[in-house]
């Protein structure tokens, strides 16, 4: 389309051109510059005019265009208005300013009702005798149509896929291709004129024809893969067309399953064959496709790169830029098969393109050789100041792998990096230097002590504060083991003196780290820290305090100055954003209840096997298995695994309670629940624990209102639709204090197995007003109410994770409140009833996941007998790997075999799952996932368990959902 | 210079008028327009916009506007009003029982400022068929009869034969030129 404007445009310049020397001396500014849109819009009118002028109208309508290009937009009556007064201009018979008008109403495209006003003359213009008004009318009026009108005119439009114009074949192609979006069934009714249209000799019309035809499948994998069979064996003249085609033949490579041994790839031929095509965009197309593989052998690469090679030495800078760019992406993967190009990919060092040159330099430096690093070097160096910073950006991440590929050519590599970093450069440029000079440190023990000699140097000029601040943290680390502590002293010291305050601080607790691990350098690192003290930055000076204090035994000791703090940062997070949340910021955060991370966690993966990839997963159910598997006691966040937390956390509560002794061990706690909305006056959350024949509703609550002192709290549960418990015993709260946590517990007995069931809340309490004058509580109180949600357990709170105690059930809601109200405020409150939120047990309460091995042996083992079967439709989805993610999640049980990760692009999958429900009952789970071609995942639910009842779980689990 | 050639020709030579052809839908606006313009009834679809044709008749030159009739495109009808100098007013005879929308529609019309100088031309179309009404009945369906200081006329006509379509012309070329006078 964008050829047509400009097609349209061609002559009008030339028009104003002319009309510029006419009026040389009014103006000799372009047409266009600063117009306004309200003067053009003025212009506008002369549209209205009964006698036109094409040629102005044209120029109007051009202003009009170039202002909606430079991003002007027009009210919806001024768009209204400009679109009524272009209609009138169909009756000029000028053919330059038809297509302006269609360009205009394409562009300005007022309301869907307006703009069927035109509808009438597009339509007579699509059928006209002027090839050019037949096109642009098709493009406008599909532009416009809606799926009623398009029914109307679709013969027409079908008509014209094979006109024998290629202008409107051509128009209607590209339209229908935008209109298969809300379309697509008309369309579909158009394939036997597409297919046509695709064996035209036309080169644009079978281009877009091509296209056309693969949209109409894109959606049918088994279609696409036909089209692209039949297409490949056809004569397909247009480059353009065989370009697409050869995208879709990769398309379909990609989504086929690789065979099994080394058999040769479907359509592997026709790429090669393309390869030899007369056009260099096709083979450039194919070449690329070729490198792009999956898998791709050294076998299969080898004539692509020959013809990348070729190009290399091409005289088109396009070509070399291209095949550069593919190369240097082979490169990475495929090394040795780009050497061949080694003697090419020199020469274009000294390319004038400084894009090609670098990518050249880059690749050279990925296959190149341990021989040939200097030398590149050497030429890298002489051209680094020529380039833009985001290329160096690109090269320095080559100089960083090409180190770590040779740690034997460190030092020159180091010198190259040093060398630069003296350079003028961005921050981003400046940055990715200090990050590669780190990684050296730390991976090559040789570079470490040059290194930090190159940073010390570096910081000394340095005008970016966060790489300042980077490089002395590390010179505090790394810098007290290296041979000669004493020599990086000086490098610090100097920051004190010349540097902003932020990086003075860091230096200042760089050197203290100084004086704390080398013991000869203590006393010279107290002077100087002593100097520090009268800086004029609060917390340099306070660092300095702090440190000296330190240094000097206090406050901790020397030990402290770099402390090493090993907790888990997910459990961090949620432990600070609970105490920020809690509203009780009076006593300090207690880092102490942070649960220190586990060791093992930060052992490399492969140890940690199928858990560590499950926990990768991010799943709340993979979570869960891997705390059972070990890592339990990390309290990692989030689903299943923050149950496994909760219930170390809970455990202590109940442990505490004699009460609960009789009940035995607990099974699982869920995580909390809150009951009450956010800013309500008293903060309600529920706890179920779960034992093996009691549910123990655990309450926190929290009272905010400081003019009221709440007395025999306690929680009534209305049962009514948890008809499986039975109220036992309620612990009341004798009094909710203000802004703290305290507990009341509810114990309901419950049938063995999973029982569900939604239980309705009222907290009950004795309000007592508190004199404003003497701040104690009145004597006499008054009962009081206040309606909470509904406590909800489900089958899954009856699951938990293999390996944490056994599972026992039972609720008792325990609801504190704490209270404050204005006594004032209160007499203006209506009656106080305050219905609290329900709480509901669902099946899935009762879950817990199972790691297991050998699932296989597992299944076979159980009794045949348990197994219950079903078929749930799950509707519309986007992914399958999220599918199963979802109802992994819902069903709280751990995936078996790494069958919880999709394979990318696959139809139908296969997720084994294994659970543990109260009383060591295992159950496990067959899903067989299968997607339609619209989307629409069904799913198939076979299982297994030590008893039917467990069996059957997972499907009311499973249906609760 | 175009402008003022233009103006000139028209002053010596063919005189230009614009002309709107309004009326509801399926009143057989579009088969005048085309019959006016190459003598043949040509098969026509409703009219979802417009069409606009030029007839030479008379040595005057009509821009004739033909404005489709739907109920979804009469609100835009208006967008059209300004600088036109005569309504060609279409009424399906046969349609009895949209006479009065048909009415309403015609007093809006004739009360628009933007039109209060153009000629009121009605056809009384689709005389050829059984059970039409007669001009005089639509005239006094439409209320042609309460109209005051305006130049209106009525005309019995079927498109479909070409009747009365030309006579009704005749008296807008010739009023249109003795106001030009």
């Amino acid at each position: 389309m964008a050829a047509t404007a400009q097609d349209s445009l061609a002559p009008l310049r030339s028009g104003e051109g002319k009309k510029d020397e006419d009026r040389e001396e009014e103006t000799e500014y372009s047409p266009f510059y600063g117009i306004e849109k309200g003067a053009v819009l003025q212009e506008a009118r002369i549209f209205h005019d009964p006698n036109l002028d094409p040629r102005r109208c044209s120029q109007v309508i051009t202003k009009l265009l170039y202002l909606l290009h430079q991003g002007e937009t027009f009210t919806k009556k001024e768009a209204s208005d400009v679109f009524f007064a272009a209609t009138k201009l169909f009756q000029a018979k000028d053919p330059h300013l038809r297509r302006m008008v269609y360009l205009c109403i394409k562009d300005i495209c007022p309301g869907s009702d307006e703009v069927i006003i035109v509808t009438s003359s597009l339509m007579k213009d699509m059928n006209s005798r002027v090839e050019l008004y037949r096109s642009n009318a098709v493009r406008v009026l599909c532009q416009i149509v809606d799926g009623q009108l398009l029914a109307q005119i679709e013969r027409y439009l079908k008509q014209a896929v094979v006109d024998k114009s290629p202008v409107v074949a051509a128009s209607v192609l590209v339209s229908a291709v935008h209109l298969i979006k809300h379309n697509g069934e008309i369309i579909k009714r158009w394939v036997n004129e597409v297919t046509e249209a695709a064996q035209s000799r036309q080169p644009m019309v079978q281009f877009h024809a091509v296209a056309l035809l693969h949209a109409l499948r894109a959606s049918d994998r088994l279609a696409v893969s036909k089209l692209v069979t039949q297409l490949t064996r056809a004569q397909v003249k247009s480059p353009l067309a065989q370009c697409l085609l050869v995208r879709y033949v990769s398309q379909v490579i990609a989504d086929s399953q690789p065979g099994p041994g080394g058999e040769s790839r479907p359509f592997y031929d026709y790429l090669e064959g393309c390869l030899r095509h007369k056009s260099e965009s096709v083979i450039f197309e194919a070449a690329r496709a070729i490198c792009n593989l999956r898998d791709v052998t050294a076998r299969e690469l080898t004539p692509a790169i020959t013809v990348l090679q070729l190009f290399l030495s091409s005289s088109k800078p396009v070509l070399r830029f291209a095949a550069v760019r593919t190369l240097n992406k082979v490169a990475m993967s495929h090394p040795m098969a780009v050497t061949n190009c080694n003697i090419d990919m020199e020469s274009l060092i000294s390319d004038q393109n400084r894009s090609i040159a670098t990518l050249a330099i880059t690749t050279l430096l990925k296959t190149g050789s341990e021989g040939s690093v200097d030398k590149l070097l050497k030429q890298i160096g002489g051209f680094m100041s020529d380039i833009g910073d985001d290329f160096k950006v690109v090269v320095v991440g080559a100089i960083r792998s090409l180190a770590l590929k040779f740690p034997a050519k460190q030092r020159a590599l180091m010198g190259f990096l040093a060398s630069v970093l003296r350079e003028e450069g961005g921050f981003e440029y400046k940055k990715a230097i200090v990050q590669a000079i780190l990684e050296l440190i730390q991976e090559i023990p040789d570079a470490r002590e040059a290194g930090l000699g190159h940073l010390c140097e570096f910081i000394e000029d340095c005008e970016f504060t966060f790489l300042s601040v980077q490089v002395l943290a590390l010179l505090g680390r790394e810098g007290p083991t290296t041979k000669e502590p004493a020599r990086y002293i000086r490098y610090i010291y100097n920051r004190i003196i010349l540097e902003n305050a932020t990086v003075r601080a860091a230096a200042v607790s760089a050197l203290a780290s100084f004086g704390a691990r080398v013991p000869e350098l203590t006393a010279r690192v107290v002077v100087l820290l002593k100097r520090a003290l009268y800086d004029n930055d609060d917390e340099v000076r306070d660092r300095a305090t702090l440190h000296l204090t330190q240094l000097g035994g206090a406050a901790g000791g020397p030990e402290a100055i770099c402390p090493s703090l090993q907790l888990n940062l997910a459990a961090m997070e949620g432990a600070l954003a609970a105490y920020l949340a809690s509203d009780d910021t009076q006593q300090p955060f207690d880092v102490s209840t942070v649960p220190k991370a586990a060791p093992e966690a930060k052992l490399p993966k492969p140890q940690g096997g199928l858990m560590a990839a499950a926990a990768a997963g991010g799943t709340a159910a993979a979570a869960g298995g891997a705390a059972a598997g070990g890592a339990a006691a990390a309290g990692s966040a989030g689903g299943a695994g923050a149950a496994a937390g909760y219930s170390s956390q809970y455990e202590a509560i109940i442990k505490a309670r004699p009460e609960f002794a009789s009940l035995g061990p607990l099974f699982k706690s869920c995580a909390p629940v809150r009951l009450t909305e956010e800013d309500t006056e008293y903060a309600i959350h529920a706890v179920k624990h779960v034992f093996a024949e009691h549910l123990v509703l655990q309450f926190d609550c929290t009272n905010t209102i400081a003019e009221q002192c709440l007395e025999d709290v306690s929680v009534m549960l209305d049962l009514a639709e948890a008809p499986e418990f039975e109220a036992e015993t309620v612990l009341p709260l004798a009094s909710m204090p203000l802004n703290e946590v305290g507990q009341c517990f509810s114990v309901l007995r419950r049938p063995a197995g999973i029982s569900a069931g939604k239980m309705g809340c009222v907290l009950k309490f004795t309000v007592k007003e508190i004199d404003p004058s003497t701040g104690e509580a009145e004597e006499e109180g008054y009962e009081d109410e206040y309606q909470l949600e509904d406590v909800e357990v489900s089958g899954s709170d009856h699951i938990r994770p293999l390996g944490l105690a056994n599972c026992q059930c039972s609720a008792s809601p325990n609801i504190r409140l704490l209270c404050s109200a204005d006594s004032l405020l209160l007499l203006l409150l209506p009656p106080p009833h305050h219905q609290l939120e329900d709480v509901e047990v669902s099946g899935s309460d009762y879950i817990r996941p199972l790691g297991l091995g050998n699932f296989r042996g597992a299944w076979e083992s159980l009794d045949p007998a348990t197994e219950r079967e079903d078929d749930y439709g799950l509707g519309p989805r986007e992914a399958l790997q999220d599918t199963v993610e979802t109802v992994m999640g819902i069903l709280g049980m751990h995936p078996c075999e790494g069958t919880e990760a999709v394979p990318p692009n696959a139809r139908s999958h296969t997720v084994l799952l294994a659970g543990q429900l109260p009383g060591d009952v295992r159950a496990l789970v067959r899903l067989s996932f299968g997607m339609g071609a619209d989307g629409q995942v069904a799913m198939k639910v076979v299982s297994r368990g030590d008893s039917e009842e467990a069996s059957e779980a997972v499907h009311a689990v499973i249906q609760e959902a | 210079m175009g402008i003022w050639l233009s103006r000139m020709l028209s002053y010596f030579g063919e005189k230009e008028a614009r002309i709107l052809v309004l009326g509801l839908d399926n009143a057989g606006k579009t088969t005048i327009l085309y019959r006016l313009q190459v003598g043949e009834v040509v098969s026509t679809i409703p009219t979802i916009g417009f069409n606009v044709e030029t007839v030479s008749y008379k040595n005057i030159k009509f821009q004739v506007w033909d404005l489709g009739g739907q109920t979804s495109i009469r609100p835009y009808w208006r967008c059209y009003y300004p600088n036109t100098q005569a309504i060609i007013y279409v009424v399906d005879s046969s349609d009895v029982e949209r006479i009065g929308i048909s009415k309403e529609e015609f007093h809006a019309i004739v009360e628009e400022e933007e039109l209060k100088d153009a000629l009121i031309l009605v056809y009384a179309n689709k005389q050829d068929l059984p059970g039409a009404l007669s001009d005089a009945q639509v005239a006094e369906a439409l209320g042609l009869a309460d109209i005051r200081n305006r130049d209106w006329a009525i005309f019995k006509t079927s498109a479909i034969k070409g009747d009365g379509l030309f006579e009704g012309l005749d008296w807008l070329a010739n009023t249109l030129k003795a106001r030009g006078r």
